[in-house]
């Protein structure tokens, strides 16, 4: 298939035409306009495609809860901002376990923060995000292949797992070009018995998250969690990138991962023994990698784009058994690979 | 002997949760008689509140999802573009749809969704107990408005039916009542002419029930049938707001 | 082997289109490449810009805190990236209408009057393509052929026509360098 050159929000929207992808409901927000933008142009020339130009992020989630429970593969994108009002539905999404993809191209926050990328979102992406005890799988590329090919797998996993799934990128990712390849579509797997379209001549169903018996509202949340346990084993995806006879490993996620490989490639043309762990699904988080790593290397620095929020992860996963350094730029700076290489000498001289 | 009452079949044989005298179960009632009158029940899709009928799927017998607060115009939408040949119906309470669902109606109408709203106005909010609703009348008590409502302080009650007619998109606004029989097997009719219209593919249809709550009015059903005459309906008035097809004749 | 080349100007100079085109036509050379436009707040005012990666292994950072090189289609752009070029980095100038020069000792400095050469050909809007074979010919990132392939694709469906005005100030801007 062809190779193109095509920005990241482009190859959002394409990737999730072409993974059949038939509803998509948002809100203007920079840095992902393009993808609406470009949903509003091709969604319309799919066949059996909807889009629609929400008052809100909230009623464009609530319009994905209601294709997506009729049946549609259906998504909604904005940035921090408009992920923060998402959120109401997104909980109302993993409660009636429907299917949905939410991506999010993170900006610089708290509150209107810039427009600039930035991973400020990680809690709020990796806990669930809204109210209640669920979870959101959590996917984040780093390059506008990945972005493509991640957003394909994003509707087959939140099929499979009825559960939303969210894209993980922020402004760079978004408004970058790189060349793609799309990946083919794969058949939809999905039992028509989760759809509502109307009882016909048989039993009337219904979704709904209201479960007022204690009982029954604990013993779905355990059903919940038993999900959340296979996701947990089964799903985990990371990189590793020259951690082989390592002394000291990054740890970054995104965008920052890649500037954190510049990095590393200049330190080790100077003989600094240093490596990459990057997590690409950020919940399930790949704890064990880190923990099995660390029976090796004594020695890991977390680099984001944030003031420390994978931080708390890595230092779970590792319980103690490793020193745990940090370095980040928040609110919309993006450091230079010469500029985090002098981070990880720091470090690595420690 | 001929029958001439028996509970609608798209009405399951579950006992009622509201209380004595409330407009809810009345209209649940009235949608279920106009669902098996159009013979739709196997193509409808409903969409239950949060609110005193967030239970509703335990009353109707088609399919139905559960919207968050407010958002039963969004989530229809979502339903009905998605398969255009089912009646889609919303069902929402004067909180639901006048305050926190604001926006989600007005929009949702101006884009003349082809969906049908079922809007109950009881004047507060009934499931919370009983405090000020956008359509609470000026100086009536609720929880958190104990001298009254005030107009400088909280605003006028809102005529939503009437701002709705305003939008290009709303093909048919009709407000009724459940206070008596007559207005019973009016607001009835009304119903099923939306569903009608929708059918038709008309556009934004909607139903406004001025809907007793005894409880939070802290009358007796009797008593708020009355009111409902007396009070209310004087700053809502009853009768057809919009109707794109005035003058067109009907079946019934 | 990694190039950051920032392309800046007016918003009607084409600039957005000049790194597209030379990130196209690497792309199709088989290198790595990054192409990031300016978004938001930046682009108010008139002024745009882009910064075009290219590179024969995958690029860490898309964003160029030190640009190789510096296309500079008006004044603001020159003094707003003079600081920033990396020593021994090579600026081109849009000498029709950059009064400015560099403040810089350290850089090289190729001076096109691209504005008048379009005009010349009576079609001053093609004075990003004049830069753009200048600017082809001093690099030696992609070929002539290359990169003129790319935007025969990239102007595609569009217009024939305007390939042949293309293609002229595509060569007037190469054989302006020797
Ligand atoms: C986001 C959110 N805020 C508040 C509530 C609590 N709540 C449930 S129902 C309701 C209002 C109900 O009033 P109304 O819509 O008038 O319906 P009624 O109960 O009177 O039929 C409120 C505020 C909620 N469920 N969700
Ligand atoms: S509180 Fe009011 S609206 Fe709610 S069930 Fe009781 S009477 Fe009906």
């Amino acid at each position: 298939m062809d190779k193109i050159l095509i920005s990241g929000n482009w190859a959002c929207g394409e990737a999730a035409i072409r993974a059949g992808c038939r509803f998509y409901a948002g809100y203007p927000i920079t840095p992902q306009n393009e993808l609406t933008e470009y949903m509003a142009e091709h969604m319309r020339q799919a066949e059996g495609g909807t889009f629609i130009q929400a008052e809100s992020e909230i009623a464009a989630v609530n319009m994905v809860l209601g294709a997506s429970a009729a049946g549609a593969r259906a998504m909604t994108s904005s940035s921090s901002p408009g992920i923060s009002l998402k959120q109401e539905g997104i909980s109302a999404l993993a409660a009636d376990e429907l299917p949905a993809v939410i991506v999010n191209m993170m900006r610089g926050g708290p509150g209107l923060g810039n427009i600039l990328p930035s991973q400020g979102d990680y809690f709020q992406a990796t806990r669930g995000g809204g109210h209640g005890d669920y979870r959101t799988i959590v996917l984040a590329p780093s390059s506008v292949q990945e972005l493509a090919d991640l957003t394909m797998d994003a509707f087959d996993l939140s099929d499979a797992y009825r559960n939303p799934v969210l894209i993980l990128g922020d402004g760079m990712t978004g408004q970058m070009m790189e060349p793609v390849v799309f990946g083919k579509p794969r058949p939809r797997r999905y039992s028509e018995k989760y759809v509502l379209k109307g009882a016909g001549e048989g039993r009337s169903r219904f979704v709904r998250a209201l479960i007022l018996d204690a009982l029954r509202m604990e013993e779905h949340n355990w059903k919940l969690v038993r999900k959340y346990n296979v996701i947990l084993q089964k799903e985990v995806r990371f990189e590793t990138f020259r951690t082989g006879n390592a002394k000291l490993v990054i740890i970054a996620y995104g965008i920052a991962a890649r500037i954190a490989k510049g990095a590393i490639n200049r330190l080790r043309d100077s003989g600094y023994r240093v490596g990459l762990i990057r997590p690409i699904t950020l919940w399930p988080f790949p704890a064990q990698i880190i923990r099995d790593t660390a029976e090796r290397i004594g020695s890991f620095l977390v680099f984001e784009m944030s003031t420390g929020q994978m931080l708390e992860d890595v230092k779970l996963a590792l319980e103690g058994r490793a020193r745990v350094g940090f370095y980040g730029r928040p609110g919309g700076i993006v450091p230079t690979p010469a500029e985090l290489a002098k981070a990880i000498v720091q470090e690595y001289q420690r | 002997m001929k029958k001439v009452f028996s509970r609608p079949r798209s009405l399951k044989n579950t006992p009622f949760h509201y209380c004595a005298g409330c407009g809810h179960s009345i209209t649940h009632r009235l949608i279920c008689d106009a669902v098996d009158q159009l013979g739709i029940r196997g193509i409808t899709i409903g969409v239950p509140p949060a609110g005193c009928a967030v239970l509703a799927y335990n009353y109707f017998d088609v399919d139905m999802l559960e919207a968050p607060h407010g958002r039963g115009c969004a989530v229809a939408t979502g339903i009905k573009r998605t398969l255009p040949d089912r009646v889609v119906f919303s069902y929402q309470g004067d909180g639901d749809l006048a305050a926190i669902g604001t926006a989600e109606t007005f929009h949702a109408a101006n884009r003349g969704e082809n969906i049908t709203v079922i809007f109950i106005n009881n004047a507060v909010y009934g499931m919370t107990g009983g405090q000020m609703a956008p359509t609470t009348l000026l100086g009536m008590m609720s929880t958190t408005s104990p001298p009254g409502r005030s107009a400088t302080l909280d605003g006028h009650p809102i005529r939503m039916s009437e701002v709705l007619a305003r939008l290009e998109g709303t093909a048919y606004i009709e407000r009724c009542a459940v206070n008596s029989p007559q207005n019973i097997l009016r607001a009835g009719r009304a119903i099923r002419k939306a569903f009608r219209y929708q059918m038709d593919g008309a556009g934004f249809t909607m139903i406004e029930v001025l809907s007793q709550c005894p409880t939070n009015w802290k009358m007796t059903a009797a008593e708020s049938c009355k009111w409902v005459d007396e009070v209310m309906a004087q700053a809502f008035p009853i009768g057809v707001i919009k109707d794109i097809r005035k003058g067109e004749k009907h079946a019934d | 082997m990694q190039i950051k080349t920032v392309f800046a100007g007016f918003g009607g100079q084409g600039v957005l289109m000049m790194g597209y085109s030379i990130a196209h036509a690497a792309m199709n050379e088989g290198l790595h490449v990054t192409y990031l436009p300016s978004y938001g707040a930046e682009v108010r005012g008139g002024t745009a810009n882009c910064t075009v990666a290219v590179s024969d292994e995958e690029i860490a950072s898309p964003v160029a805190s030190q640009p190789d090189f510096i296309v500079a289609m008006n004044g603001p752009s020159l003094m707003a990236f003079q600081t920033r070029i990396t020593p021994g980095g090579t600026f081109f100038l849009n000498s029709s209408i950059v009064e400015g020069r560099p403040n810089r000792a350290d850089v090289t400095l190729f001076e096109i009057p691209a504005a008048g050469i379009a005009s010349e050909l009576g079609s001053p809007r093609v004075q990003n393509v004049v830069m753009m074979g200048a600017y082809v010919k001093a690099t030696r990132l992609v070929s002539a052929d290359t990169y003129l392939r790319s935007l025969e694709s990239i102007l595609g469906a569009r217009k024939k026509a305007a390939m042949e005005v293309n293609r002229k100030a595509f060569s007037a801007g190469y054989d302006y360098i020797d």
